[in-house]
């Protein structure tokens, strides 16, 4: 076979393989490339440049490999053969130079990317910022809006442009909490407190998972996010609170025992102290009313 | 009473599902047709006195690769079912519940990484170092066997659960705490987790031990350290990370289990207890853990591509560099694995950065192979293919690895599939493919002949496809979003064409592998024509310098090292050829050798029964374990009379008469 005939067939081998994989999606979401929020399109900006700067060594040393090995092969008579041939240090300092160069330039948009997109870090912005506490159940995700005085179950929704600021904490094993399209997941620890700070730059509808392995359930642990416009948002807070359920201690109890595969559900008033009582049981002991709901 | 007598081990415990009850027979009926050949062929005595006693490590290192290949199955077959139960689970179909998922994949990842990966490179170790220093033995014979059984004895634990209890750990391979708590994992499963990961892992620390001492102390006379073969120099690297990081493990584990059997509060979310430290601690040791897996790969490819080349490495003692290189950064990038527990950017960005470093001797070596090939005179026998295939899947996954060790990124990456696939990527295209090129590369050496080629090529092909096949498909899942782990999936987000696709994958591995399994058969079949003397690809390093497959002596005579490539320059210089080493009255001095021994079999059984009650809470049948195990330390270390000698004469009787056959 000739190169160019290889060359040939490995371009339709590989633009049949890119068709394939673009029937298979189908119309679904690639998260990693449709970001919806600041912090997500840097980090896309981020791998896709990282990728492009990794291709420019990738890239020479699959052609050197290809085509030494293929120079170089037992049969090629014509090509030299030099067993113990000699190089400088300087030959094999170069070689380490290469990669260095390209970690350097690595380094510096990653050290700014992640100084930029620090989870913990307020998002500048001309709207006021809105916090969410955000409390992961054996297996479902409990929003709490302190503001509001409300909370729903595996669905949260928020006005768009305006910075979230999300609180998260857990009632049981450690749980991963993450909205792809805005970027950004972030631990959830029983006894603990993390952060996560996300916008919005448009409304719509995003998926929401655990991405922490943390029993039966875990598959299961999804949610809806929903960045609605400030009027939206402002209708859907007043008809929550139309709603005729609250969540004090004693509902929370039930609320906290492992289910799985749960519906979403909304609350229209809260007890104001219960995520810091959640957080707080932790500090002592734990009763053995949460042993028995564990154990199934 | 009862309680005292059994433990927390019920009736409910045996055999009840499909699963067990598939498992159980699996193993009653392997077993039985084991014993009932052994016994019809009479092969007790010979499987008893030449192999299971034995402190050589020729034969050590055959039998890990054994029952490394025999797990290899196991953990295949568990893929195999994980990506099946994915592709079916579209909405909530599937034919496996979350537990028995995830307890599945937990499994899968822990035999896949101590007793498959581990267990091959412990067996091409004990093969291949020892000769290539030129060393007839390892520095402690009996800790080398005992380290065998020990992770012998970790292998049947972790699937005893099988026929004794019916549920294993299902949190991960790692186990993290809280889920791994008594609180949220009450059931035996877990127990058995800690248990066989604690007997194995004093196993690899033992042996750890044990090639370090041997590499330091027992080089044939003239071998300096810069003269070494660098599947040694690799070996060493990764060992050195056995001795540093194994003991972090075991102490975590043993915290673990004061939490849960004493109730106490290290890792636990309540009192006082941190389960963050658990985090780090595990990857303190889990990190290393993977570099252990893959340095020796990279020594492995030193030495076929210089080979098969026939041409000297380029810049060895960058080779050398950057494999210590490797090794002292692995200890210092653990915290990459939790970017997302909340520690700030600096701390982050630290470790982000350390991470991308590995690159630069990772890279090091890949062009210094390049540069070997170059004016070389390259012939393409199977192992060149593994290497060519470990170059071209290493490279995207170290590439996603950059991804990944950059905090920012990792943010939008972590534990999605795109995660999966690049450490599957590292640890199939980097380690696997290395322990196959190696397998193929010295099994003249270990046998006498050599495998089949052609089904070495069409394995490997089936090989490279398949992993592209099965694991592109994840990079692509993991920027849609998908995380790992899951049972099930909406059907909308439009996961199942992909898992679809990489159970296709794994299917044309599975074809990859019994490929193997024929190419096996067929060499073995063929092996008359297939003999070749002690040097058949034209060798270099020392290991090549006496007969194959190797005699109980190892070397007639103690080979004298001038330089690197040592068997290279004995040949060029004309010290070497078949003739001299056989002339009478050549220097054939008294050879000292370590006598079989089954006191490991006995201690590893003591240990194994201490576990296994251990699992159980048996406390006096705990005591007994102990107490049995402590008793053969003691009674091996009166035991004085561990060698023999092998006259001189003897060894020339012995070299002629092989001459003259």
């Amino acid at each position: 076979m000739k190169p160019l005939t290889r060359v040939a067939i490995g371009a339709v081998v590989v633009s049949a393989a890119i068709l394939l994989f673009r029937t298979l999606m189908g119309g679904s979401v690639v998260a990693l490339f449709d970001p919806k929020g600041a912090v997500a399109g840097q980090q896309t900006w981020l791998i896709e440049e990282s990728v492009l700067l990794m291709l420019v060594i990738v890239v020479p040393m699959f052609v050197f490999l290809f085509t030494i090995a293929w120079k170089y092969r037992a049969g090629n008579n014509d090509a030299s053969y030099d067993p113990d041939r000699k190089h400088t240090v300087w030959n094999e300092l170069v070689l380490w130079a290469l990669p260095a160069v390209i970690i350097v330039g690595l380094s510096v948009p990653a050290w700014r990317a992640t100084h930029a997109v620090d989870p913990y870090q307020p998002i500048a912005s001309d709207a006021e910022s809105m916090t969410i506490q955000v409390v992961a159940l054996p297996w479902k995700w409990l929003f709490i809006y302190p503001a509001q005085n409300i909370a729903t179950i595996n669905y949260v929704a928020f006005p768009e442009k305006t910075p979230i600021r999300f609180e998260l904490t857990a009632d049981g094993p450690m749980s991963s909490f993450w909205i792809p399209q805005l970027g950004s997941q972030m631990y959830a620890m029983a006894a603990m407190q993390t952060q996560l700070n996300l916008i919005a730059s448009s409304t719509g509808n995003f998926r929401g998972k655990d991405m922490e392995i943390n029993g039966d359930g875990y598959a299961g642990m999804t949610f809806m996010a929903q960045s609605l416009s400030q009027s939206d948002f402002d209708a859907w807070v007043a008809s929550v609170k139309q709603a005729t359920s609250s969540l004090g201690t004693k509902e929370y109890q039930a609320l906290a025992a492992p289910s799985e595969n749960n519906p979403q559900a909304v609350y229209a008033s809260i007890d104001p102290s219960l995520y810091t009582n959640i957080m707080m049981q932790y500090m002592a002991p734990q009763p053995s009313g949460l042993d028995e709901h564990h154990h199934d | 009473m009862e309680h005292f007598l059994l433990g927390n081990l019920t009736w409910d415990a045996l055999p009840h599902q499909w699963f067990t009850i598939g498992g159980t027979s699996a193993l009653i009926l392997g077993g039985a047709v084991t014993a009932f050949l052994l016994t019809r062929y009479k092969l007790w005595g010979w499987l008893w006195r030449d192999w299971l006693t034995s402190t050589d490590p020729k034969k050590i290192g055959i039998m890990y690769i054994v029952v490394a290949a025999v797990m290899f199955f196991r953990g295949g077959l568990d893929a195999i079912m994980i990506w099946l139960q994915q592709a079916m689970a579209s909405g909530s179909g599937g034919y496996l519940d979350a537990s028995h998922f995830q307890q599945i994949f937990t499994a899968h990842g822990d035999i896949m990484v101590f007793f498959v990966t581990m267990g091959f490179f412990f067996g091409l170790m004990n093969l291949i170092v020892p000769l290539q220093i030129g060393a007839r033995d390892l520095a402690f014979p009996f800790l080398n066997s005992l380290g065998f059984w020990l992770y012998v004895a970790g292998a049947i634990l972790i699937n005893m659960f099988f026929a004794v209890g019916g549920q294993f750990a299902a949190a991960g391979w790692l186990s993290l705490p809280p889920l791994s708590e008594a609180v949220y994992s009450p059931g035996a499963g877990m127990d058995y987790w800690i248990w066989s990961l604690q007997i194995s892992g004093l196993g690899s620390l033992l042996g750890g031990i044990n090639f370090l001492v041997t590499i330091f102390k027992m080089r044939a006379p003239g071998m300096k350290l810069f003269d070494m073969p660098l599947f040694t120099w690799t070996s060493l690297s990764s060992m050195v990370l056995v001795v540093s990081v194994f003991p972090i493990l075991t102490v975590t584990i043993f915290l673990l289990w004061l939490d849960r059997f004493f109730g106490m509060h290290f890792f636990t979310t309540d009192f006082g207890g941190n389960p963050m430290m658990y985090v780090n601690l595990i990857w303190m040791w889990g990190h290393p853990e993977v570099y252990i897996l893959v340095i020796p790969a990279f020594g492995i490819f030193s030495e076929v591509v210089s080979t098969f080349s026939h041409k000297r490495t380029f810049g060895y003692v960058s080779m050398v560099m950057a494999s210590l290189g490797v090794m002292v950064i692995a200890c210092l990038v653990w915290l990459h694995h939790f970017f997302t527990m909340g520690a700030g950017a600096d701390v982050n960005i630290v470790f982000g950065i350390s991470t991308m470093l590995i690159a630069i001797p990772v890279g090091v070596q890949v062009f210094n192979w390049i540069a070997t090939m170059w004016h070389g005179r390259i012939e393409f026998k199977t192992p060149m293919y593994w290497f060519l295939g470990f170059i071209s899947t290493f490279t995207f996954g170290g590439m996603a690895g950059v991804l990944l060790a950059d905090p920012a990124a990792d943010y939008q990456l972590h534990n999605t599939l795109f995660l999966v696939a690049h450490f599957h990527t590292m640890i199939v295209g980097g380690a696997l493919f290395g322990i196959f090129a190696g397998i193929t590369y010295w099994f003249p050496k270990i046998t006498g002949f050599t495998l089949d080629e052609k089904w070495g090529r069409r394995a490997f092909w089936l090989w490279l496809i398949g992993f592209f096949a099965s694991f592109t498909p994840l990079y692509i899942l993991g920027a849609m979003g998908a995380n790992r782990r899951i049972d099930h999936y909406d059907a909308a987000t439009g996961y199942q064409p992909f898992f679809i696709m990489a159970l296709a994958g794994v299917c044309i591995i599975a074809l990859g592998v019994v490929a193997q399994v024929i190419q096996v058969y067929v060499s073995i079949r063929d092996r008359k024509q297939n003999m070749v003397g002690g040097d058949p690809w034209n060798g270099r390093t020392l290991e090549w310098a006496t007969h194959s497959p190797v005699p109980f002596y190892s070397f007639a005579s103690t080979p004298v090292v001038r330089g690197r490539d040592a068997f290279w320059e004995m040949k060029q210089s004309g010290r070497h050829n078949s003739q001299t080493d056989l002339v009478p009255g050549g220097n054939y001095e008294d050879v000292e050798l370590s006598k079989n021994t089954g006191m490991a079999i006995y201690l590893s059984a003591f240990v194994f029964l201490f576990g296994f009650a251990m699992v159980w809470h048996i406390l006096w049948l705990a005591a007994i374990g102990l107490i049995g195990a402590i008793a053969c330390v003691i009674m091996r270390s009166f035991d004085e009379h561990t060698e023999y000698t092998v006259s001189g004469s003897e060894i020339m009787k012995m070299e002629l008469s092989r001459k003259l056959s």
